[in-house]
């Protein structure tokens, strides 16, 4: 069952368009990192999905209700951490915990303690003297401390310390165990790599590619640097091979993983001596995507 | 050392000037316009010089000296002597907004947006962000006094003669100095853009009264206030410009106070220490409308001190009003006197107008926080929480409404309370049925605040020109003799003026109607409408 179904989703802002038919679909118990570089339109589509901007065209249901029009009952199961944290700069952080958890219903004592100490925040300071990465601790208590089915997190981590990314990192990983979905807007691909199961890329409020991290790897290249007995002039002839540079008898080039195979069969009849391979990267990816405004579909060779 | 302090100065006032050119420029468009505009009015108005006498004649009374000042020259009521009379007291106060409201974004509001820290991580100096703001104040005061001064000189009405103008237009200019010295100072001692609008409104509001309650009273206690200073210039009738100086010299010592203060301080920190908070919320701060009152409580408070302080002055000089009107024999003449209707009774009406206008600013404040909350972002978490839309609007709009309620039942009770103190056989009652009657105009404003906050958030700050609109036809709707049809157009003008006039219950019906309507309909736009954070 989908969690979240998002169907030719625009949005324009006057002239603007900051999203232009995004699809997206989060199943049940899924942890579905959403990808793109700033101004994609990750935050408009989140705010779609939140019921606080009306989609131009499109629909979008969460647990099967209308995003727009059910958006009270749909709240009551979703816990919500904005990009940017922005707090009332009077009422202590503490407050604020208290009064997110409130308006959702259903506390959880236990639970609001335990990670205000491992998140190690202060809830007796104000607002107004929280550093960036402390107002999102404020967020991600009272997202992590309530009772919720869905978790939507728009790039949570952005002002966190390493420490405190891999703090998140855990409560991400524990909801995924007890089988909540999450959304997690993110530009750090290394944390989307470690904690999704399923990615979209987002560019100019296009969704461009989706699917599981398994299903991208393919679409990815492999780094290679080889040295050889005998010098191995047809490399450069191989399709899927990129970036080639030779020295001598060492070659450094990049393979599509799925061409993988051709390049090793063909070096193998020059005698390997040394093979470093470096693992295929969503950085790489992304990259590529973003690198050019005309760079094409992933699959032909850049 | 100076150059250091100082360095990049020029740049960051060039910086405001270009930031802020649109704001500045229909401030000054607007008390520059304001000003000759009713300059320009007085001469038809009043055109010969027995009128103007009998004008001056209905001024002398304790409580129109309280609310504009002592006045000058009453015995050759000049149009001159008019316009530093009746107008030039309340410019002062617009002048001190104005350089109030600049001068905070300026400094405090910057600081706390963090940019102010950013400007000092570059090559400038320490004290470069408040001097450049109060080098641009020094210019725009500047600006706006010679403007204001040829503008007048200019209209060619007799009696408003060359000196008179400039020491008009440098009385507007020095006390607006004073007021961005002061705010410059206020941003000092207090951590927030709220608290030192807060603060320097309370100075404003503070000299406002002093000099009112000194003008009733005691002379000397006038001169404890700077508007007291600047109308002892006697503009129009004596010149004295030393007051001006005086004015300025002050200014001078609270800026540079201001600044020193500033050099010993960290960015971001203020004097008055904050405490530590609370760990939890409190029972209360659990739902929208507690959420909404926690923070508008300080707002609040500070709103129902001044408007008792107001009340209460207003209370005390009306047991005077009866002694004043005996002594002018052609009172009778000016002011009908009404069948069984005293004169206190009419001036009660009058203030009680006034103080229902007052009253709706903090109202509009209220509401206005949701559209502020917006603006600063806070919204978009909230809505993410299973709250709805009119529950949200709701609660805001109840607690502006019940706020309204408190108000005019405070301003009634303060101001009664006084007056029977000071009036023979009054009683208290009326005080309160003539000050809760204008409730159903306070809720129209309201509710046309819902509207625009529900079709045209962008423009929400068209209220405040209602309100001014509605002042304007309240206090100078005689005085300028405007037709009906314009009085008309605001809601106050439908309020029957107890205790003179009887309660309409359908003018009150109407209202109330009128307002749920276009409340209803703001409700609906805010339902349908994006959130923009
Ligand atoms: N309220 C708005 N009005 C106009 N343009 C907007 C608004 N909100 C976002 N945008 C624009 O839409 C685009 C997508 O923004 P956003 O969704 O915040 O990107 P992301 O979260 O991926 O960084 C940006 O170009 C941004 O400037
Ligand atoms: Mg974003």
């Amino acid at each position: 069952m989908s969690v979240i179904s998002a169907k030719g989703l625009t949005k324009n802002f006057g002239k603007f368009k900051a999203l232009n038919g995004v699809n997206l679909e989060v199943d049940k118990g899924e942890v579905y990192g959403f990808i793109g570089p700033n101004g994609a339109g990750k935050s408009t589509t989140i705010r779609v999905l939140l019921g606080v901007l009306k989609a131009t065209e499109g629909k979008a249901e969460i647990f099967g209700m209308d995003a727009w029009s059910e958006a009270v009952e749909i709240h009551k199961r979703i816990a919500y951490v904005p990009g940017d944290v922005n707090l009332w700069p009077n009422l202590t952080g503490g407050e604020v915990i208290d009064l997110f958890v409130k308006l959702r219903g259903g506390s959880q004592r236990r639970k609001r303690e335990e990670l205000i100490d491992r998140f190690k925040l202060d809830p007796s300071k104000k607002c107004r003297t929280y550093s960036k990465g402390n107002r999102q601790k404020v967020a991600l208590v009272a997202a992590f401390s309530s009772e919720a089915d869905l978790y939507i997190l728009d790039e949570p981590t952005s002002g966190l310390d390493p420490l405190m990314e891999r703090v998140f990192q855990e409560c991400v990983k524990e909801a995924k165990n007890e089988g909540k979905s999450i959304l997690l807007s993110s530009h750090i691909l290394s944390e989307v790599e470690r904690l999704c199961d399923k990615v979209g890329i987002i560019r100019e409020g296009k969704m461009i590619e989706s699917g599981t991290l398994e299903e991208l790897r393919h679409l990815t290249r492999t780094q290679l640097h080889v040295e050889t007995r005998e010098p191995s002039p047809g490399l450069v002839k191989i399709p899927g091979v990129h970036n080639l540079q030779k020295n001598g008898r060492a070659a450094t080039f990049q393979v599509d993983s799925e061409k993988l195979e051709d390049v090793i069969s063909y070096l193998s009849s020059y005698g390997v001596l040394k093979l470093e391979s470096a693992p295929p990267k969503l950085e790489d990816l992304f990259m590529r995507h973003y690198k050019g405004e005309n760079s094409g579909p992933v699959g032909e060779g850049g | 050392m100076k150059s250091r302090l100082f360095k990049n100065i020029s740049t960051l006032s060039r910086f405001i000037f270009k930031k802020d050119r649109f704001k500045m420029a229909l401030w000054i468009v607007g008390i520059v316009g304001f000003t000759l505009a009713v300059a320009v009015a007085f001469p038809d108005l009043y055109r010969t010089a027995a009128e103007r006498q009998q004008l001056a004649a209905s001024m002398v009374n304790p409580a129109v000296t309280a609310l504009v000042g002592r006045g000058y020259g009453l015995d050759d009521y000049t149009y001159g002597a008019m316009m530093a009379h009746q107008m030039l007291g309340m410019t002062t106060i617009i002048a001190g907004l104005m350089n109030i409201l600049l001068v905070a974004k300026h400094t405090r509001a910057d600081e706390e947006a963090g940019l102010t820290e950013m400007i000092l991580s570059l090559p400038s100096g320490r004290l470069s962000t408040m001097g450049a703001s109060m080098a641009v104040m020094a210019v725009l005061n500047s600006i706006m006094a010679v403007a204001v001064g040829l503008g007048l000189f200019s209209t060619g009405i007799e009696s408003l003669d060359l000196e008179g103008s400039l020491l008009y237009g440098a009385v507007i200019g020095a006390i607006g100095l004073f007021f961005a010295a002061v705010t410059a100072l206020c941003a000092q001692l207090t951590e927030s853009t709220r608290g030192t609008i807060g603060l320097s409104i309370a100075v404003l509001g503070g000299a406002y009264l002093i000099r009112a309650a000194g003008d009733v009273s005691n002379e000397t206690l006038s001169w404890f206030s700077p508007i007291g200073w600047v109308l002892g210039t006697e503009t129009y009738v004596n010149n004295y410009w030393w007051p001006i100086i005086l004015t300025l010299a002050a200014t001078l010592c609270i800026a540079v106070l201001a600044f020193y203060l500033n050099t010993i301080r960290d960015v971001g920190a203020g004097f008055f220490p904050s405490k530590p908070g609370r760990m939890t919320a409190s029972l209360f701060l659990r739902s929208p409308f507690g959420l909404a009152l926690r923070l508008q409580r300080s707002s609040l408070v500070f709103w129902t001190l001044g408007i008792v302080v107001l009340a209460v002055t207003y209370g005390s000089v009306l047991g005077e009003t009866e002694i004043y009107f005996e002594d002018i024999e052609f009172m009778e003449e000016f002011l009908p006197v009404m069948e069984g209707v005293s004169l206190t009774d009419q001036f009660l009406a009058v203030l009680m107008a006034v103080m229902a206008i007052i009253i709706t600013i903090p109202a509009l404040l209220m509401i206005l926080k949701l559209k502020g909350e917006e603006k600063n972002q806070r919204l978009e978490s909230l809505f993410s929480l299973p709250v709805s839309r009119i529950r949200m609007m709701g609660s805001y709009l109840l607690l502006a409404m019940l706020s309204s309620v408190f108000l005019l039942l405070v301003s009634g009770l303060a101001m009664g309370s006084m007056g029977v103190a000071v009036i023979e056989e009054a009683e208290l009652a009326p005080f309160i049925t003539s000050s809760l009657v204008y409730l159903p105009a306070v809720w129209v404003m309201l509710a046309v605040t819902a509207l625009l906050i529900g079709f045209l958030p962008k423009y929400t700050g068209l209220i405040w020109l209602y309100l001014g609109f509605s002042f304007m036809t309240v206090y100078f709707g005689d005085l300028f003799q405007m037709p009906g049809w314009l009085t008309g157009l605001t809601p106050f003008d439908h309020v029957p003026g107890m205790p003179v006039d009887e309660f309409n219950f359908m003018s009150a019906a109407v209202m109330i109607i009128v307002a749920v309507t276009i409340g209803a309909a703001g409700f609906f736009g805010y339902l349908k409408r994006d959130i923009h954070g």
